[in-house]
């Protein structure tokens, strides 16, 4: 065993004997389509399976179809494999296979690998018809043993001749097998995950496969020296497998939201991609609009008359959008907005993470907008958060936000199954009489909250209205109605964060040095803090989910520590970069928020390559800030 | 006559609606505008068919005739400028029980809002949409709108506006899915009121279009229409807006016409496109086109447990 985060060496090893990891990321590269992903998913359900923490993410090149053989067009997966949970991609892997050299180049690019790092490389390249062909590959080859890596040269697809007649499509379950045996999974188990992902496909098809696999595993028994082991740990609750988007469906479903209206955005479709399959068994429908403006309209317009409803965009989404979030606002109709979020700005880095849309949200909007914002930290959050998000845009009669990004939206990972019961879903309708001495907006003087009549409903009749308006919702001609009515929508965000507690710490509650992150760095953050700590450094962090209202008791926190510093994926300045003076500098997002709340003298550390934050990078950093001093 | 059926029994309602009861205080629009006859003939149609206040849903974008919703005593949505169709639309999604009305201006539905006109139209959910054309912005104070006629002088056009104009008519009988298109024009109420009432019968997105006066920007616009009668074409005709013949014989042209035929509907909209023989009436018709929510209503009222059994079937299918 070579610890928590141990890389596997490479080592000649006898037959029986396998190095006991506390984790093992595993890749597969390819070009795209020759089903790397599929055996990805496979491999990562079975560990799930086992009782293994996994997180998945696939390497998505950016065009559709690229040319083969390239750098760029690496495709295929990642599948992080831990004794205990995994919350997010990892660093360097342990393990890839690789089915033409190219593509590894396309990872080596993004420092995947470590020396030592064991390669799998498909041998046929070597003998190719081109002379080109063979001789990339060999200089390739050269090339990898000499940054380290470990390269086991193996002829897959001659070995899949044996099994199937074209390799092209069966390649990816010989290689599943071919990993069953060199990461110490069941082929028992890899048999009925296969029968399960082919099931509709005839007995024919799930046996062509089982045979696959195991020519896969014995072909690694005979090939390939290496041998891991990571333990799983013992289960104690009901699990499902998904990734962020698909929790984000299942949270809209368990919301009882009734419409989901979207127009096509990566990374945000594949949610309503899946809810457009689902939704209904709730009785729910998906609508596709005629673009993101007219996505929202219908979704306000049908929580006007007393459906719930919601909308899932990404960035350039949300900024359509935008006028009629102001609307949401003024005239206070609830609406659940999910925003996964991409690289920016403009159409930017679609495909890629960014967190960039924090102060779009919250302040977005011409005039004074406030609204609810969250940002969901892991899958379970993408899955709970649309709850929750119902349930305040419902009581506090207002749009709320929830943030979450392409990380999450890819990363696939076991978390507690929810146990829904029926309160969850939104109660239907109201149609009972209305008193009309209540008024539409007859706002609690220390809440701002006040009651919703909905159409059909006797006695409410009322005209919305995005002016200035009374009580009454006539539009406001006095130079009173418009400063109540924003006291009273600025009210209700003070009334909710009443109800919130403070954030926790998470390490020690005082100390050298606070990390504070939002979002999907969650996981990488606390991966990092832990590191650092087990080396004595004084680190701490602190995960906020709510960032309007902010959580209470921030100022208090961070006044005990040293410095506090936020960690984020999205643009600031290098404090030593030329010409950036403390005055002038441009700061991450939360950081600039976070300054203007508790006057702390907040530091950020961000950056926009697309990437999601690695533990290493940010270990490196804190190491990097400690060392440093000041503030 | 109130609660008196066909078959001469009489069933009295728990509530009857007078006029009052649709009528939502003062209207704020100059004297002379054209918007105020459509507001009286919507609220009659309403008490007509005795239609419950708290189950209509005005929705409107922004404008002068945007206002329309604050006139009216039923629930209404005066939204954004543009956006009065996803609204509506969005509405309707979910509550097929709530008659939708949209009022809309020239430059809200064929300028700003153009993208979702074309769309709505395709959807063809049950709502009327009323185009009040003054063929000018009103409420920002005079520019050209898309459907002022060539040489219209405006604020943004000093010298005369510079294109011709887009007719709504052509446009929408050139939408997929169209399946109601009338004109009417607001100095003559009985027609008016005749049109819109047909429209509300229909199912499906029945789009009339309201030559509507503008006496402060575009008086001048829509005088020699009404001062002159023989510009206007008067359809007539079994399935045709059907007129008291006094109000008939102010028309001196009239035409039969069935709106079945989308041909000769699109015929006439062309050639009173040229400001001749402006057609009144209901130009197309045809009710067996599909209605976008008869698909969005999918598992309305499904029950809680049903819901959870769904959800839960659901969750199964992630189990790991
Ligand atoms: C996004 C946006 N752009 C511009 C405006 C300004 N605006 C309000 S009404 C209007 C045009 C009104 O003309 P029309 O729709 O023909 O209605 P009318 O006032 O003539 O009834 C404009 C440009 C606005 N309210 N919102």
């Amino acid at each position: 065993m070579t610890g928590d985060t141990g890389t596997p060496v490479a080592a000649p090893l006898e037959a029986g004997t396998a190095v006991r990891l506390g984790e093992l990321i595993v890749e597969i590269v390819s070009d795209s389509g020759e089903g790397a992903q599929k055996a990805g998913q496979a491999l990562g359900a079975i560990s799930a399976k086992m009782g293994n923490g996994v997180w998945t993410v696939e390497i998505i090149p950016a065009e559709i179809k690229p040319p083969a053989r390239s750098r760029a067009g690496a495709s295929g997966i990642r599948v992080r494999i831990g004794s205990g949970p995994m919350t997010n991609m990892g660093d360097e892997a342990g393990l890839v296979v690789a089915l033409n050299e190219q593509v590894l180049y396309g990872r080596i690019e993004q420092r995947a690998y470590r020396p030592g790092t064991v390669v799998l490389l498909e041998s046929k390249w070597k003998d190719d018809q081109q002379e080109l062909i063979r001789r990339q590959y060999t200089e390739a080859v050269a090339d990898f043993r000499a940054r380290g890596l470990v390269v086991r040269e193996l002829p897959l697809e001659e070995a899949c001749l044996g099994v199937t007649s074209d390799p092209r499509v069966g390649k990816n379950m010989f290689v599943l097998g071919m990993l069953c045996r060199v990461c110490g999974r069941a082929l028992e188990k890899a048999k009925e995950e296969v029968a399960f992902v082919f099931g509709r496909k005839g007995q024919d098809v799930i046996e062509r496969n089982h045979r696959l696999l195991e020519a896969g595993f014995h072909f690694a028994e005979e090939n390939v020296p290496e041998r891991f082991e990571v333990p799983p740990a013992p289960r104690t609750t009901d699990l499902i497998v998904t990734n962020g988007n698909q929790a984000v469906g299942l949270g809209v479903m368990a919301a009882g939201m009734e419409l989901v209206a979207m127009y096509p955005i990566t990374p945000a479709t594949s949610a309503s991609h899946y809810l457009s399959g689902a939704i209904q068994k709730v009785g729910g429908v998906v609508h596709q609009a005629e673009d993101e403006i007219a996505a929202i309209g219908f979704a306000i317009g049908a929580s006007y008359a007393g459906k719930t409803a919601c909308t899932i965009t990404s960035g350039p989404g949300l900024a359509l959008k935008t006028e009629f979030v102001g609307l949401a606002v003024m005239a206070e109709v609830p609406l659940v907005i999910v925003v996964v979020q991409r690289g920016g700005p403009s159409t930017g880095l679609p495909t890629k993470v960014e967190q960039g849309d924090l102060l779009a949200s919250l302040f977005g909007e011409p005039g004074d907008t406030p609204k609810i914002v969250m940002a969901a930290s892991t899958l379970e959050e993408c899955l709970l958060f649309p709850v929750t998000a119902r349930r305040l845009a419902e009581a506090f009669r207002t749009p709320v936000i929830v943030l979450t990004d392409a990380n999450l939206a890819t990363g696939v990972a076991p978390f507690p199954r929810p146990q829904v019961t029926p309160d969850w879903f939104a109660p239907p309708v109201d149609q009972s009489a209305w008193d009309p001495a209540v008024e539409p907006f007859a706002w609690d003087p220390t809440t701002g909250i006040s009651p919703r009549p909905i159409p059909g409903q006797r006695g409410g009749e009322y005209v919305l209205t995005g002016l200035a308006h009374t009580r009454r919702s006539k539009v406001a001609y006095d130079p009173d109605s418009n400063q109540r009515g924003c006291e009273a929508r600025s009210a209700k965000l003070r009334a909710l964060q009443s109800t919130l507690r403070p954030p926790e710490v998470y390490g020690d509650a005082s100390g050298e040095l606070l990390i504070v992150g939002w979002g999907s760095t969650r996981g990488a953050i606390e991966e990092a803090v832990d590191r650092a700590r087990a080396e004595g450094l004084s680190v701490s962090s602190l995960h906020l989910r709510f960032l309007s209202p902010l959580e209470p008791g921030l100022g208090e926190i961070f006044a005990r520590f040293a410095k506090v510093m936020t960690i984020e994926i999205n643009y600031s300045d290098e404090p030593d970069a030329p010409a950036v003076t403390d005055e002038n500098r441009r700061r991450a997002q939360l950081a600039t928020l976070l300054r203007a709340t508790t006057l702390v003298d907040i530091d950020c550390w961000s950056n926009v390559y697309g990437q999601p934050l690695q533990p290493r990078q940010i270990y490196a950093e804190i190491g990097r800030r400690l060392e440093r001093g000041g503030n | 006559m109130f609660g008196l059926k066909s078959d001469w029994s009489l069933e009295l309602p728990e509530r009857y609606f007078t006029l009052e009861d649709y009528e939502g205080g003062v209207a704020r629009w100059c004297p002379g505008c054209g918007d105020l006859a459509v507001l009286t003939a919507v609220q009659k149609i309403l008490r007509d068919e005795q239609q419950p206040p708290e189950k209509t849903v005005c929705v409107s974008g922004i404008g002068c005739s945007s206002r329309f919703p604050h006139y009216m005593h039923t629930y209404g949505f005066h939204g954004l400028h543009g956006r009065a169709l996803p609204v509506a639309c969005g509405v309707k999604s979910r509550r097929p029980d709530l008659d939708v009305w949209v009022a809309t201006g020239d430059g809200d539905c064929c300028s700003i809002g153009a993208g979702h006109w074309i769309h709505a139209t395709r959807y063809n959910m049950d709502m009327v949409v009323m185009l009040f054309d003054n063929a000018v912005y009103g409420l920002t104070k005079k520019q050209t709108s898309p459907t002022s006629p060539r040489g219209l002088k405006t604020n943004t056009h000093p010298m005369g506006s510079w294109l011709p104009p887009l007719d709504p008519l052509c446009a929408m009988l050139g939408f997929t899915n169209v399946s109601f298109v009338a004109q009417t024009v607001d100095w003559n109420p009985v027609h008016l009121h005749a049109t819109l009432r047909e429209a509300h019968k229909h199912r499906g997105m029945s789009f009339v279009r309201i030559l509507q006066r503008c006496p402060t920007y575009t008086a001048a616009v829509f005088e020699e229409l009404q001062r002159d009668p023989s510009r206007l074409l008067l359809l007539k005709g079994d399935d045709n807006v059907a007129v008291d013949p006094a109000v008939m014989k102010i028309f001196p042209n009239q035409a039969e016409h069935d709106p079945s035929d989308i041909g000769a509907a699109r015929a006439l909209a062309e050639t009173g496109s040229q400001g001749e023989k402006v057609p009144v009436g209901i130009l197309f018709r045809d009710a067996s086109r599909p209605c976008y929510e008869d698909f969005t209503m999918q598992g309305l009222g499904i029950s809680a447990e049903d819901k959870l059994a769904g959800l839960k079937r659901e969750l199964d299918k992630f189990a790991v």
